[in-house]
């Protein structure tokens, strides 16, 4: 789901999904009927080996404090694989839907179905598939965790590489093509170089909100079963489940650590080295810095490996010839086009049914269409939190976001404690808030909406900041000047100066609310379970018990949920900001 | 007879309208021999920028040819290599680095790629730069990167997009110069040059024939120029004033040529003018205003040239200005003369209310604003979307153009005082003090 995606500030490169592909067209239902498919037949790999799975031996997770720098190494790794992968798919996928005319409509509609999927449903259909694979091997978990991370990092990462290649300027395309550049050499010289910064961006964003998912994903039940993976969340779920609060302190602080430490020693020297990808060939006014960085580059081996990978790099210059020269031909042959093209969507259409007729005999086996029926009602349920809290969240952040922003002097201190707080994943408070809710006797019908808006309204804190630093000064002293003040000077300058911004940050809240759902409308503490009514908790209890259909009817419809709230209302937001609000 | 380069025969080229598909250029024939310079001079519009792609095989002719040392081209040129207005040096690499690109991807070992690209750099007068990035350099520099980029490779023909109009006057004299000198001296590495250029004066002190693109209703051929001065040429020959004078009689479509010009909207009787074949000129009305302003200052009268000169803008800058006035029937032209009417003095040395009255009278006369005017009048509320003008307008222009027309008559009606138009829903609406006079 799309969690994650960066403010939309003057100097925030980077692109979300609200941008593209405003119309619905056929492609989008074919695409989206091909992922149903799809997540069919996963379920259905997952199911045919699920009673004959033994559970395996779940390692013991050991509280002592002193082996946490171990579990803390175990998540990192875990972080840092999802993100290569990511990585990798990030550059294939987006460089094929740039380059290929056909797959282009399958690839970037599918990308926008992914990104509304639920991340915890990839989660769970993942951990059956490769148990499924991999009967009883703790490969199998970790892989399943790493997949999980991975889908909350790749769609947003892929989306913005997509967008760079797309808006490669035109003088820099027309160049390639002139000295007929190879693909290869176009690739690492001029794409990859210029989507640069908006990839480690969004990166990095992606890479805060998957520390959520990898805590979600160290300690999970499926079809009855729990596994545990060794790491900071399932210390965590060690210790409450011990009941030891010292452990659990320990826990927040080592993550607290690791979320800061990631941030200064990786991704801010990773930010400010990209700073050398900037287009504009000006020096920049604000340029990002990292002491990191600074402390690296007065440092003699990083050009020492430099100058080693020289002949390297001139090897694969070499190599990558084979891949061919950026120079297409200049008369596209109309007729084999047209053939190509309905070769393509003959087969595409073809699997498409193929794959239906599968998903239909399926469904018919298990109650027929009416397993849609409790999703769709309970996903109202669901929408009306994610709306509450929304709308609470704006009437309590942006005020604050505003008063912040206005000032530079507070901006500096907070931007980072706020970033930081977006990134710590809340599901580890999640414990802390269900024992208040215990013992105050607060039903989770409300309470839910608090476990979710628990890591969901920083964005909307950090865009109001951001959006409130974007207004010009001398508008600031204009209204000033004139008098204009109290809730005027908000209608007339703040509301429509941040309004750019705060969409971004309320559609990053809403789908991070959609997917904190899943863990946070049925939660436990020792051994009071409290189970909310709503698509989340539906979705959370067809994992448990292994109910498939259930669980393909709860992923997709909250798909569908995700997917219409983006079409009918932030998009028409985003769309709006931008039109008429962009500065 | 010298060995012919390139040659386009037949070359036309038309992009995707709102409505089917709109010439930008027609009918061209070119040739570019071993040893000369062939400067494309033209109006922004005339489809220059367009024809030198098509000579670098970047863009595909509509129909027609175009063919390097008797090849047609189906891919990029492989004897061509191009200069950009906008340098397209890659921020992210070194001097060095940007100018060995061209070799790389030809396959070329790293020592003898360094070597070639050091010879270039010296050639260019960029030693001392090599490790520099873009950014660290000055505008001048930038492009000497992007001519030895380009000449790195040797190519045949060295295409220059408007090569200096992104510099300074002095930096570009001053490269223009050099460039210049090192043609003459024998050590260019390429053996013809084709530059793009709307700037007159640099098209005669640099090429052996100029080359002079029409741009109404698309791009053609109009004249063409053999340039016999010596090298280096001097400003101050009567020679080469009297060329000036006579190409710049043809640029702006009011003296002699070889070409018949094709209609105009000034030229037609008002009632036979059209939204299609009277667009309205890309101009302000505050910049319209601000010029009638200054003609009044010099009683009313002053030559283009010397407008030009005045206001230090370029000709190309002006001519939107001036076709505009003379539309809206403020200024009459006789050849480059420019005289305020009658009206145009009263447009001028009236108050704003007044001047707005003057301004809406002369604009109903102008085919587009008089039939948005009359449209919304007839309408059954008053309001009319936006779409359906840009759907009127869609055969006989292309969409940026449909969008530029839009942009100047909801400019001027808005001054005028004639509609309103709401961005937002995208709906023109007739101003409510206005009713336009019944159509004749």
């Amino acid at each position: 789901m799309g969690l994650l995606r960066w403010p939309t500030g003057s100097d925030r490169p980077g692109e979300g999904t609200a941008r593209r592909r405003t119309r619905w067209s056929w492609p989008d239902l074919v695409v989206a009927l091909g992922m149903l498919v799809a997540l069919y037949a996963v379920i259905r790999v997952g199911e045919g080996t699920t009673t004959s799975f033994t559970p395996s031996r779940t390692p013991e997770i050991d509280t002592d404090p002193a082996n946490l720098p171990y579990y803390a190494a175990r998540s990192l790794l875990r972080m840092f694989a999802a993100l290569a992968l990511s990585l990798a798919f990030t550059l294939v996928y987006a460089y094929v839907a740039a380059h290929s005319r056909r797959l282009e409509r399958v690839l970037i509609p599918a990308l926008d179905i992914l990104q509304s999927v639920p991340i915890l449903g990839f989660l769970t259909v993942a951990v059956s598939a490769l148990l499924a694979l991999f009967p009883g091997s703790m490969l199998a978990l970790e892989c399943a965790a790493v997949f999980a991370i991975f889908t909350s990092q790749a769609w947003n990462m892929t989306f913005a590489f997509y967008h760079a290649l797309l808006t490669v300027p035109r003088e820099l395309d027309e160049l390639s093509r002139d000295l007929r550049l190879t693909r290869w050499l176009r690739f690492w010289r001029i794409e990859l170089p210029s989507g640069a910064i908006p990839l480690v961006w969004n990166a990095m964003m992606s890479f805060g909100g998957g520390w959520f998912f990898l805590v979600a994903s160290e300690l999970i039940t499926v079809s009855g079963t729990d596994y545990t993976l060794p790491g900071v969340g399932s210390f965590a779920g060690a210790a409450i489940a011990e009941g030891n609060l010292a452990g659990m302190g320990w826990a927040i602080a080592a993550m607290a650590v690791l979320v800061t430490g990631v941030n200064v020693v990786f991704w801010r020297p990773l930010v400010a080295w990209a700073e050398r990808y900037k287009v504009e060939q000006t020096e920049a006014s604000q340029v990002q810095r990292s002491l990191v960085l600074d402390f690296l580059r007065r440092a003699y081996w990083p050009r020492l490996l430099a100058r080693a990978c020289a002949p390297l790099r001139e090897l694969t210059m070499r190599a990558g010839r084979v891949l061919g020269r950026d120079d297409g031909p200049l008369q596209v042959d109309l007729r084999r086009r047209r053939a190509g093209d309905v070769a393509f969507w003959g087969v595409t259409g073809a699997l498409l049914a193929w794959g239906l007729a599968g998903l239909a005999g399926y469904l018919d086996d298990h109650g027929g269409l009416s397993v849609f029926v409790e999703p769709l009602l309970l996903g109202s349920l669901t929408l009306a939190r994610v709306v509450v809290l929304v709308a609470v969240a704006t009437l309590v952040w942006v005020p604050i976001g505003v008063w912040i922003g206005s000032s530079p002097r507070l901006t500096r201190i907070a931007q980072p404690v706020v970033q930081v707080l977006a990134s710590f994943p809340a599901n580890f408070l999640f414990p802390l808030a269900t024992w208040a809710f215990v013992r105050t006797g607060l039903s989770l019908n409300v309470g839910g909406i608090v476990l979710m808006a628990l890591g969901a309204q920083w964005y909307i804190l950090f865009n109001a900041i951001a959006g409130a630093m974007a207004i010009p000064t001398d508008l600031r002293e204009a209204m000033d000047d004139l008098g204009v003040r109290g809730w005027q000077r908000w209608r007339r300058l703040i509301i429509p100066g941040i309004f750019p911004a705060y969409v971004t940050g309320a559609i990053t809240a809403s789908g991070g609310a959609w997917n904190a759902s899943i863990v946070a409308e049925v939660v436990t503490f020792g051994s009071a379970t409290l189970t909310a009514s709503g698509l989340g908790a539906y979705i959370a209890h067809a994992t448990q018990s292994g109910d498939h259909p259930e669980l393909l009817a709860g992923i997709a419809v909250m798909s569908l949920y995700v997917v219409a709230l983006n079409r009918l209302v932030w998009r028409r937001l985003y769309r709006l900001a931008q039109t008429r609000y962009a500065w | 007879m010298r060995t012919e380069l390139l040659s386009v025969r037949g070359l036309t080229k038309s992009y995707a309208g709102a409505d089917g598909e709109l010439p930008v250029l027609a009918g061209i024939d070119l040739s570019v021999a071993e040893g000369e310079i062939v400067a494309l001079l033209g109006k922004s519009g005339s489809g220059k920028s367009t024809l030198l792609r098509c000579l670098a095989g970047l863009i595909p002719p509509s129909s027609g040819t175009v063919s390097y040392r008797g090849e047609v081209l189906r891919g990029a040129n492989p004897g061509a290599a191009m200069v950009f207005q906008t340098f397209a040096l890659l921020p992210w690499l070194s001097v060095l680095q940007n100018v060995e690109i061209g070799l790389e991807a030809r396959g070329v070992p790293a020592a003898r790629r360094r070597e070639a690209a050091l010879r270039a750099i010296d050639l260019i007068g960029l030693d001392g730069f090599e490790s520099a990035y873009p950014k660290e350099l000055s505008g001048g520099m930038r492009q000497r990167v992007g001519f030895a980029r380009a000449l790195v490779v040797e190519p045949d023909v060295l295409l220059m997009d408007e090569p200096f109009s992104a510099l300074d006057v002095l930096t570009a004299e001053n490269l223009r110069g050099e460039l210049m000198e090192l043609w003459e001296s024998g050590q260019f590495p390429t053996k013809a040059i084709v530059v793009v250029t709307h700037n007159l004066e640099e098209a005669v002190l640099m090429a052996d024939r100029v080359v002079v693109l029409g741009s109404r209703p698309y791009g053609t051929i109009r004249a063409s120029y053999r340039v016999e001065l010596e090298r280096p040429r001097d400003r101050g020959e009567p020679a080469f004033a009297a060329l000036i004078d006579e190409i710049y009689r043809t640029m702006t479509g009011r003296g002699p040529a070889e070409a018949p010009l094709p209609p105009l909207g000034r030229d037609l009787e008002p009632a036979r003018r059209t939204p299609a074949n009277t667009p309205l000129p890309p101009a302000g009305v505050d910049a319209l205003s601000g010029l009638a302003e200054i003609l009044l200052q010099h009683e009313g009268s002053l030559d283009l040239a010397a407008l030009s000169e005045e206001l230090s803008l370029e000709v190309d800058d002006l001519l939107p200005l001036v076709d505009a006035l003379d539309l809206l029937g403020f200024l009459s032209v006789d050849g480059t003369l420019l005289a305020l009417t009658g009206t145009g003095r009263a447009f001028s040395t009236a108050d704003v209310q007044e001047s707005k009255k003057i301004f809406a009278a002369a604009a109903l006369t102008l085919p587009l604003i008089r039939l948005i005017t009359t449209s919304l009048a007839h309408s059954a509320d008053g309001g009319l979307r936006y779409g359906f003008f840009r759907d009127i307008l869609a055969g006989h222009y292309t969409s940026e153009q449909v969008a530029q027309q839009l942009e100047v008559a909801t400019d001027w009606g808005r001054y005028a005082e004639l509609y309103s138009y709401d961005a937002l829903h995208e709906e023109y609406t007739l101003d409510p003090g206005h009713r336009p006079e019944p159509e004749t």
